[in-house]
């Protein structure tokens, strides 16, 4: 029997309390015993997650008017430089800024204690926050220097905007170099003393919808330990990367653009981190629902750790000079067994990304979804996928002054 | 028989005086040092694995406070905050004993007291913050 299913279908037996859930992870024994077809006929979501540092993320606040009103110009947030330049009182906290007092690389390699990831996640629980601001004075805005605190439940708006998440597949780094490297991979020992990575592999989102045929504008998503939705493909988004015969990326692809209200999600899914000798950031809990409409995207969502593959590249040379070519493809199973190998090496492996929290956000969010708690949404827009055409842009290199359009 | 790892400070007048040696010549210990370091305040910091007679063991660690010494035992010194470690394993690579593990295949990351040697290298390399440490040590970092 051939499956079609609606996501009104599904949603009605969300509804009915009846839907038939199951995470990423899980569905892989299913496939595997009962085959594609018997297990869509029976599948009715499954969810995935993951749990990263993710650097594009941010959030805007508007932080209401003082009494008299000011337009903020010069802002900072428990130090921490948001950016004013949008309306009055909106701001942009963007997840790797740092305070101008940070000492940053010049004790190197520094420690970034503290940056925007912090602010989030101690606005987030709760905490109060020192707002510093300046301004140039208008007459609408007579107000020129303000010292406050804020807190989450006091302010208007605090939307959680992060421009590129839930990376489909990426890189694993290594040094080949001959001193330690300090990078948002971590920290490199030299002569490729370990390999770090960072996904959740077969329980990550976009690996088990790989050609976007159900995550789309709107899609609703755990975001933060609350409520999401997807609101844009994601910066850097590259449908065009190399695939595998069955659509799954062999590196960095495709990315997402999410967004939520911060106010109903949890310090415990949103993480001020510090990478020794590379900066502040946020590590960024999604986790993404897949309709199963058919067999073909039941057989996306039981992909193992052993059928994909991410590209080890040398962060000593080959990606900061950003030469093309890599060391060969590692498989997510020989990345989590604890050591791969690389030109004949031995080299043991890390994750930034927690599989175990990618876990138990796939966990959670089938236990809304079988609570009745978490309807699906139909997309309102595909994103662009394999066909789009869409290829990674570099930055061009050329004299400012004979622009080409003069 | 005791088998016991301790971490020594030493004020900078002692720092120069033969302590190990009438550990092992007056108490019959057994020393195995696993770190050594002075600060740039000429204070000094032993990390070391006693072993030997329980009393003569209790005898040495009073002679050694009697000398002003520091002493306390190694498991005290880094604590790994369970509540904020997001079972990454970023630090798993960097330890070198193995403290810090992957338990397979959960891949839930736990922290093995005993087989800690107080470098110090996972304070900064858990990008969390997961790891830290009772003892001021700003300047043996
Ligand atoms: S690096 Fe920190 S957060 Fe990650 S597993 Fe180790 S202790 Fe936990
Ligand atoms: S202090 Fe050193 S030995 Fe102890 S857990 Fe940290 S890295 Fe491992």
């Amino acid at each position: 029997m051939k499956v079609s299913r609606s996501i009104a279908d599904i949603n009605a037996k969300i509804k009915a309390g009846k839907a038939v859930v199951f995470t990423a992870e899980e569905v892989i024994e299913l496939v595997a015993d009962k085959g594609a077809a018997a297990a869509a006929l029976e599948v009715d979501v499954v969810t995935t997650g993951t749990f990263g540092p993710m650097c594009s993320s941010g959030v805007f606040l508007n932080v209401g008017h003082p009494q008299p009103r000011i337009k903020l110009n010069e802002v900072y947030l428990n130090g921490v430089p948001a950016y004013a330049g949008i309306a009055a009182v909106d701001l942009y906290l963007g997840a790797t800024a740092i305070p101008e007092t940070d000492p940053a690389n010049r004790s190197y390699p520094g420690e970034f204690i503290y940056g925007g990831g912090h602010v989030i996640e101690d606005l987030v629980s709760g905490k109060e926050v020192r707002l510093e601001a300046s301004s140039y004075g208008t007459d609408c805005y007579p107000l020129k220097r303000i010292e406050t605190a804020i807190r989450l439940d006091e302010i208007n708006e605090a939307i959680l905007y992060n421009p590129r998440n839930a990376y489909q597949n990426y890189n694993v780094a290594v040094n080949r170099g001959e001193k330690t490297i300090y990078t948002y991979m971590g920290i490199l020992k030299p002569g490729m003393g370990n390999a770090n990575y960072s996904s959740a592999g077969q329980l990550s989102p976009l690996f088990n919808d790989p050609l976007l045929k159900t995550i789309g504008l709107g899609t609703r998503i755990f975001l933060g330990g609350g409520i999401g939705y997807v609101a844009w493909h994601g910066t850097q988004h590259n449908p065009s990367a190399e695939r595998d015969e069955r659509g799954m990326p062999k590196g960095p692809a495709g990315t997402l653009a999410l967004t939520g209200d911060l106010k109903q999600m949890k310090p415990e899914w949103l993480r001020g981190l510090s990478f020794l000798g590379y900066g502040a950031t946020l590590q960024v809990g999604v986790g993404i629902p897949i309709p199963i409409l058919n067999e073909e995207i039941m057989s996306y969502c039981a992909v193992r750790d052993e059928d994909l593959v991410a590209p080890v590249v040398d962060y000593s040379q080959a990606y900061p000079q950003r030469l093309s070519g890599n060391l060969g493809l590692v498989s997510y199973a020989e990345l989590k067994s604890g050591s791969i190998s690389v030109e004949g090496k031995k080299i043991p492996t890390a994750s930034l990304s927690s599989y175990a929290k990618a876990k138990e956000i796939a966990l959670t969010l089938k236990d809304w979804i079988e609570q009745g708690e978490f309807i699906l949404t139909e997309p309102s827009l595909q994103l662009p996928s394999v066909d789009s055409g869409i290829t990674l842009k570099p930055m061009p290199r050329k004299d400012p002054e004979e622009r080409e359009d003069r | 028989m005791i088998r016991q790892k301790i971490v020594l400070r030493f004020p900078p007048h002692i720092v120069e005086q033969p302590t190990i040696y009438h550990l092992i010549k007056d108490f019959d210990l057994m020393v195995n040092i696993l770190r050594a370091d002075i600060n740039p305040k000429k204070e000094g910091r032993l990390i070391m694995e006693l072993s030997g007679d329980d009393t003569a063991y209790k005898q040495a660690i009073e002679w050694m406070k009697g000398q002003g010494l520091e002493v306390m035992n190694l498991e005290q010194q880094i604590i790994w905050r369970d509540d904020r470690c997001t079972h990454c394993g970023a630090c798993t690579v960097i330890c070198p004993t193995e403290a810090l593990y992957f338990e397979r295949p959960d891949m839930i990351v736990k922290f093995a007291e005993d087989k800690c040697i107080v470098c110090e290298l996972c304070l900064r390399a858990c990008p969390a913050r997961a790891m830290e440490t009772l003892v001021e040590n700003a300047n043996f970092g």
